[in-house]
C-alpha cells in the first residue's frame, strides 16, 4: 500500500516526543557503560606510544602476578584469521586486518594501537597491570600525510600491498592500496571545447565523528561457550558477526544486545573492544566490561577519511560545464578501506555531465583505520568540486545557483558511476535556495555568502521488522536497529498510521539478535527508509490478520471488512450490518478467534532515494585575527516525506553543525614522533553551541515512491555540502580563497598578511 | 593500588601543618578544576590532598578600605556577581568570569587560576595589571607578594613548600582608572586563550594617560608584563600613532611557542591586535569615570 496522500495521513508527519526522550532526558537511558553483570571484571587495553613499530616481544608475566588480575591477553589468544573481505559494516572491512585492528600483531600500525588487555577486579587493578605489561619495539619510520605516504620511499606499512586496479600488477608494493576509475563520455574532447578550465587543488583532513560516549561494552563468555554481548554500536548483527569471524564462535553462540546508543555517525559500525572483552572473558570465565577514556576514543578508533582533491573543470562562457576530471587521494589509515568509492561517485553526482574522468587513490598510513562518518567520502570529494564550482560561477560572473541549475542532475540523467536516476529533488532545493528570502538579505563589511550543493546515494538493504498485538489493543513493534536519530519513533509513527492507533499505543523496542530477524546496521541512512518498509509491512500483516478476525466474529468472508480509524467495519451494506470493531476489541477475543496477532516481515528493500542539498551560509571574518563568524545558515534538503518532521531537521542541523566542524577547526594533530597530540575536545575543536546561529533547514519534498510513506535517507546529506558553502563565504568575504581545511584562525590571518600587510602590524 | 589521603582543615594553621608534614607531595585543593582533572589523569600523583574551602576567609570578598580583599578559594561566580568589584575592575571579572562553564564557575578559584601556573590561565593578566598582592601563609608565619611573583614558569610556582595563598588584595581603582581583559580563542568558549591581555589604565581630566600596565598571557612560559606597551601608553591619548606603537611593543615582548593552539607567529600578531583592543575598551571605560 501507498501512504503517498499526505492530507490522509493522521500520525505521520506531525512532531511527537520520542519513546526514548524521557529515559534520555533525565538520564536513566542505559548506555554501553551503563550495564553491569554478576562477578564482572573490569578490562583496560595497552596502546602502543608508537606510530609504526615491530613487536619484538611482550612479557605479560608481572601483571598476570599483580593480585586481582585474573586475565591478560594480545594476539597470541586470537586466532590468526586469514584475509578475507567483509560486508558486515559501513564501508570496507577485511576481516583480517580488524583482527588486527583490535589487537595488534606482530606490528603496531598507529598511536594507540591495541597491544594487550587485562581484566581485573577493579579499574585501578587493571590500570596498574597494564603498566606491568612489558612490551619490546623495533620503532619504525613512520608517514602520516597522505601525499608523503604515496611517496616513493616512504616508509611501509604493509609489505604484501600491492595496489589493486592497475595492470600489469605493480612489481613493488606500497602504501596505495587500490586504484580506482570511473569514465563517462570523452574527456579530452571535452576539454577541448571549453572557453574556460579551472585546475585547483584541495585537502580535507580526517575528522572525529564526535560521538559523546566512549565505546563501551560488558560481555560474557560462558564455559559452555555461549556468550552475551552487551554493547554500545551501530548494529548489533554487526557486532555478533564480527566477535563469531574474530573469535571463531558460531553465531548462535553469540547474543548481542544493543545498549542506548550515545551518538555514532559512522564511528560505532564496526568493533573495537567486543572481541578483546570475548577473549578475556574466555580466558577468566568472568563477564568482564570494558570501556574506553577519551583519550582512547581519539587515539584507538577510526577517524572519518581526510584526503586531497584535485579538481578540474572545464567549462563554455555561458556556465555550461563541458568537462571535469578528479583525482582523489584519500587517508584509509593503517589499514586498506578509505571511502574513495563513494567519494568518487558523489563528486559530480549533482550534475548532468556528458565527460567526466574520475580517479581515486586508497592510501594507507600511520594512523587509525578510518571508520564511517555520514555520507562516506562525500563530503571531502564535495568539498573540492563545489569549491571549484565556485570558483567558476565567480570567475565567469554567473550566481552559483544558476550555474547549477544550468548544469543540475534531473531525473534521466546518467550519474558518472553508472545509475541513471529518477525521482530526484535537486533542483527544487536550487529553486528554494534562490527563492529563500537568506539569498537576498544584504551583506556588511567583511561579511560574505556561500553556497553549496551535495549527494548522497542512500541505501536500503535487509531489515527486519514484528509487530505484536498487546491483549488490551497496544501493540509492540521490534526492529533490529539501533535508534541514533529518533528512528524508533518513527517507526512507532507508521506502525501507528498504518493501523489507525494512536502513536502513543504503539511502544517500539530494538530488539538483540535472537529476538528479530537479521537487519543490516543503522547506516547508509537506511532505517526510515528499508526498516520503515519492514515496520509498514509488518504492520499492514496485522491489519490483514485484523480483518479476518473481524470477519470471523461476523461469520462473514475477510474480503467484505474494512480497515478504517484503527477499526473493522463490514465493506459496504452487501456484507452485513454490523457494529465496528475496534482494534483493542479484536485484541481482547484473538485467544478466542485463533490466538496471538503478530507478524515478522524480513526484506531486503530496493528503491533508497537518493538525497540532495544545497546550502547557503553567511560569515562575517575578524581580519585582524582570522577568526570566522557563522552569521546565517540555511539547508535547504529534498527529504522525500519527513515520517517526524522534528527529527528530519535534527539530522539536517546536526550534519551542518559537524560540516562546519570539519571546515573551521577540526583536525587531529600529529607531532614529529606520529603521536597524537590533541586526543580531547579542549584542542580537538568541534563547535561549541555559542559558536553557531540557529540552523534553519528548509524541507523540500519529493516522495520516494519506492517507500509507502514517501520517505528516503536524510542523515547523511546534510554533512556534504557545509565545508564548501563555509570556503565559498570565506572566498566571498576575504577576496581570498581557502583550499585547505580547517580553515583556522592562523590559517586565515596569514592569507590576508599575504594580500596586504595590515595597516597597524609592526615594522 | 595508587591512594591520596585527604584532610580539610578548618584554620590557616592546621593547613599549613598538614602540608609541612606531609611524606611526599602535598597539594592544596580550591575548586579542583585543575587539580581534579590533573588526578584523574595521571599527570599528578599526589600523596596528600588539603582542601582550603573550610578555612574561614578562604571564600569571600572583603571591602577593606583601599582594597578589595578576596579570599583565594572564592568561585568566579561570586566574583561576577559582586557590584563594587565588577564596577571597579571590570576586567579582572571579564578574566575570571571567562574561564569554564556555568558548572566551573561554581568552583574556579583565583588562586587555582594563578598557581596551575598556566601562562594561558585567563584571570591572571588583568590581576597582574591592577598590581594585585597576594598574601601567603606558610611555617612562618604571613608574607605578601605581588601576584606576579607566584608563577615562575610552566607549572611551578615560587610557593615554598607548607605555603599557600590566603587572599587576593586588589587595590581600588584611582579616579579615571579602569581595565579590561580579552583573550583570543578559536571557538567562542570552552578553549585555552591562544593569547590572552589584561591592560590596565589611569587618564589624567583630558584623556592623556598617566600610568599603564599591559599584562600578556599565552605568549611567554609565564604572563609578561610588557614595560614598553606601558611607556607606549604613558604621556599619550590613545590615537593611530599611539595604537600602532602599543602593537608593536607587545608584539616584540612575545616569546612564544608553535604548538597546537598556535604558531609563534600568529600568537604574535594577535598580540598586537589584543593589546590594541584591550586598550580601546580600557581608555573608554577610565575616560567614562
Ligand atoms: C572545563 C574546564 C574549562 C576551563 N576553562 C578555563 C578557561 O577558559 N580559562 C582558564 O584560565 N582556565 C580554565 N580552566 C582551568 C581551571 O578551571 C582554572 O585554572 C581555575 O581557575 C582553577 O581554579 P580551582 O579553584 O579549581 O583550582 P584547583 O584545581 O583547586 O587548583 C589548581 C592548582 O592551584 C593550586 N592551588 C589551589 N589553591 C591554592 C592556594 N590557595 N594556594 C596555592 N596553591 C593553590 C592547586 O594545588 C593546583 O595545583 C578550565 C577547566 C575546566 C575543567
Amino acid at each position: 500500500m501507498s501512504y503517498l496522500d499526505k492530507a490522509a495521513l493522521k500520525v505521520v508527519g506531525t512532531r511527537p516526543i520520542r519513546p526514548d526522550g524521557v529515559d534520555k532526558v533525565i538520564g536513566r537511558a542505559s548506555f554501553g557503560a551503563d550495564m553491569t553483570m554478576p562477578g564482572m571484571l573490569w578490562g583496560k587495553v595497552k596502546r602502543s606510544p608508537h606510530a609504526h613499530a615491530r613487536i619484538t616481544k611482550i612479557d605479560t608475566s608481572k601483571a598476570e602476578k599483580l593480585n586481582g588480575v585474573l586475565a591478560v591477553v594480545t594476539a597470541a589468544d586470537f586466532p590468526n584469521i586469514p584475509n578475507e573481505e567483509a560486508f558486515v559494516g559501513e564501508g570496507p572491512m577485511n576481516f583480517r586486518d580488524l583482527s588486527r585492528n583490535c589487537m595488534a600483531r606482530d606490528k603496531a600500525l598507529y598511536d594507540g594501537h591495541a597491544v594487550a588487555a587485562v581484566a581485573a577486579t577493579s579499574s585501578a587493578i587493571a590500570e596498574e597491570a597494564v603498566d606491568l605489561i612489558e612490551v619490546e619495539y623495533e620503532v619504525l619510520p613512520h608517514v602520516i600525510d597522505v601525499e608523503e605516504a604515496m611517496a616513493d620511499g616512504a616508509p611501509l606499512l604493509h609489505d604484501d600491498m600491492f595496489t589493486q586496479g592497475i595492470e600489469p600488477k605493480p612489481e613493488k608494493p606500497s602504501n596505495v592500496a587500490k586504484r580506482i576509475t570511473f569514465t563517462k563520455g570523452d574527456i579530452a574532447k571535452g576539454f577541448a571545447e571549453a572557453e574556460l578550465v579551472i585546475e585547483r587543488k584541495y585537502s580535507t583532513q580526517p575528522v572525529h565523528q564526535a560521538y559523546i560516549e566512549p565505546h563501551a561494552c560488558v560481555v560474557s563468555y560462558g564455559s559452555d561457550g555461549q556468550c552475551t554481548v552487551f554493547s554500545s554500536s551501530q548494529g548489533q548483527f554487526m557486532v555478533r558477526a564480527y566477535c563469531a569471524k574474530l573469535l571463531g564462535i558460531d553465531m548462535a553462540n553469540i547474543r548481542a544486545i544493543p545498549a542506548e546508543i550515545g551518538g555514532g555517525f559512522g564511528g560505532k559500525t564496526l568493533v573495537y573492544l567486543e572481541p578483546v572483552a570475548l577473549a578475556l572473558s574466555k580466558k577468566c570465565g568472568r563477564p568482564v566490561k570494558l570501556v574506553m577514556s577519551r583519550e582512547e576514543v581519539f587515539r584507538g578508533t577510526g577517524p572519518a577519511a581526510g584526503g586531497v582533491i584535485e579538481v578540474k573543470i572545464g567549462a563554455k562562457k555561458s556556465g555550461r560545464i563541458v568537462a571535469a576530471e578528479l583525482v582523489l587521494k584519500y587517508q584509509a589509515g593503517a589499514f586498506a578501506g578509505s571511502p574513495v568509492g563513494p567519494g568518487c561517485m558523489c563528486a559530480f553526482a549533482m550534475y548532468d555531465l556528458d565527460n567526466v574522468h574520475i580517479t581515486g587513490y586508497d592510501v594507507v598510513s600511520n594512523r587509525p583505520k578510518v571508520a564511517a562518518y555520514r555520507a562516506p567520502g562525500a563530503p571531502n570529494s564535495s568539498y573540492g568540486v563545489e569549491s571549484c564550482v565556485d570558483e567558476l560561477a565567480r570567475e565567469l560572473g554567473i550566481d552559483p545557483l544558476a550555474l547549477r541549475e544550468m548544469n543540475a542532475a534531473r531525473d534521466g540523467t546518467k550519474t558518472p558511476y553508472g545509475p541513471t536516476l529518477v525521482n530526484v529533488g535537486y533542483i527544487p532545493t536550487l529553486e528554494a535556495a534562490k527563492n529563500h528570502e537568506h539569498y537576498k538579505t544584504k551583506l556588511g563589511p567583511n561579511q560574505g555568502r556561500g553556497v553549496a550543493s551535495g549527494f548522497w546515494f542512500n541505501i536500503g538493504g535487509e531489515s527486519s521488522a514484528s509487530v505484536h498485538v498487546n491483549e488490551d489493543g497496544t501493540v509492540a513493534v521490534v526492529e533490529g536497529n539501533p535508534d541514533i536519530g529518533g528512528s524508533r519513533a518513527s517507526m512507532a509513527m507508521m506502525a501507528a498510521e498504518v493501523l489507525g492507533i494512536p502513536y502513543e499505543k504503539v511502544r517500539p523496542v530494538v530488539g538483540d539478535t535472537a529476538s528479530i530477524g537479521f537487519t543490516f546496521l543503522t547506516g547508509g541512512s537506511r532505517v526510515t527508509f528499508a526498516t520503515g518498509m519492514a515496520v509498514t509491512q509488518a504492520a499492514e500483516k496485522v491489519v490483514e490478520q485484523l480483518k479476518s478476525r473481524a470477519a470471523a466474529i461476523w461469520d462473514i468472508s475477510p474480503e467484505a471488512v474494512e480497515w478504517k480509524d484503527g477499526k473493522a467495519f463490514p465493506a459496504g451494506s452487501n456484507a452485513g450490518s454490523f457494529e465496528p470493531l475496534s482494534l483493542a476489541d479484536i485484541a481482547v477475543k484473538s485467544g478466542r478467534t485463533g490466538g496471538p496477532i503478530t507478524a515478522e516481515v524480513s526484506i531486503n528493500a530496493q528503491g533508497a532515494g537518493p538525497g540532495f542539498a544545497t546550502h547557503i551560509c553567511d560569515v562575517e571574518v575578524d581580519r585582524e585575527t582570522g577568526h570566522v563568524k557563522i552569521l546565517r545558515y540555511t539547508a535547504v534538503q529534498d527529504v522525500g516525506r519527513a515520517i517526524h518532521p522534528s527529527y528530519v531537521e535534527g539530522q539536517m542541523q546536526g550534519g551542518v553543525t559537524q560540516g562546519i566542524g570539519w571546515a573551521l577547526n577540526e583536525e587531529y594533530i600529529y607531532d614529529k614522533n606520529g603521536r597524537l597530540d590533541n586526543p580531547g575536545f579542549l584542542d580537538y575543536r568541534v563547535p561549541v553551541a555559542s559558536d553557531l546561529p540557529m540552523i534553519e533547514t528548509v524541507m523540500v519534498e519529493v516522495p520516494n515512491p519506492r517507500h509507502p510513506f514517501g520517505a528516503r535517507g536524510v542523515g547523511e546529506v546534510p554533512i556534504v555540502p557545509p565545508m564548501a558553502a563555509v570556503a565559498n563565504a570565506i572566498a566571498d568575504a576575504i577576496g581570498t580563497r581557502m583550499r585547505d581545511l580547517p580553515m583556522s584562525p592562523p590559517k586565515i590571518r596569514a592569507a590576508l598578511d599575504e594580500q596586504e600587510p595590515p595597516r597597524l602590524a609592526a615594522e | 593500588m595508587p591512594r591520596v589521603n585527604y584532610a580539610a582543615p578548618s584554620s590557616v594553621d592546621e593547613a599549613v601543618k598538614a602540608l609541612a608534614g606531609a611524606s611526599g607531595l602535598a597539594k592544596v585543593l580550591a575548586g579542583g578544576t585543575d587539580l581534579l582533572v590533573q588526578l584523574r589523569s595521571g599527570r599528578i600523583k599526589p600523596d596528600l590532598i588539603v582542601d582550603t574551602k573550610r578555612i574561614p576567609g578562604m571564600i569571600g570578598i572583603r571591602d577593606e578600605g583601599n582594597f578589595f580583599v578576596i579570599g583565594a578559594a572564592t568561585p568566579g561566580v561570586m566574583l561576577s556577581s559582586h557590584a563594587g568589584l565588577e564596577h571597579a575592575w571590570p576586567g579582572i571579572v571579564e578574566g575570571a568570569d571567562l574561564i569554564g562553564s556555568t558548572q566551573i564557575q561554581g568552583r574556579a578559584s583565583l588562586a587555582g587560576n594563578l598557581c596551575n601556573a598556566s601562562p594561558a590561565a585567563d584571570s591572571v593578566p588583568a590581576v597582574i595589571a591592577a598590581r594585585t598582592i597576594v598574601v601567603i601563609a606558610g611555617a612562618n608565619g604571613r608574607r605578601e607578594a605581588p601576584a606576579e611573583a607566584i608563577c615562575t614558569g610552566p607549572g611551578r610556582t615560587s610557593l615554598a613548600t607548607g605555603e599557600f595563598i590566603v587572599e587576593f588584595k586588589i587595590p581600588k581603582p584611582k579616579a579615571h582608572q579602569c581595565d579590561a581583559y580579552l583573550r583570543f580563542i578559536p571557538r567562542t568558549e570552552m578553549d585555552i586563550a591562544v593569547v590572552g591581555c589584561g591592560t590596565n589604565v589611569t587618564l589624567d581630566a583630558n584623556g592623556v594617560c598617566t600610568d599603564a600596565r599591559v599584562v600578556l598571557g599565552a605568549v611567554a612560559p609565564t604572563t609578561v608584563i610588557v614595560e614598553d606597551a606601558a611607556k607606549a601608553l604613558i604621556g599619550h591619548k590613545l590615537d593611530d600613532a599611539t595604537l600602532a606603537a602599543l602593537d608593536k611593543a607587545a608584539q616584540a615582548a612575545c616569546k612564544p611557542i608553535t604548538d597546537k593552539r598556535g604558531t609563534i607567529e600568529y600568537r604574535t600578531k594577535v598580540a598586537g591586535v589584543l593589546a590594541r583592543r584591550t586598550a580601546a575598551i580600557a581608555f573608554e571605560r577610565a575616560a567614562a569615570r
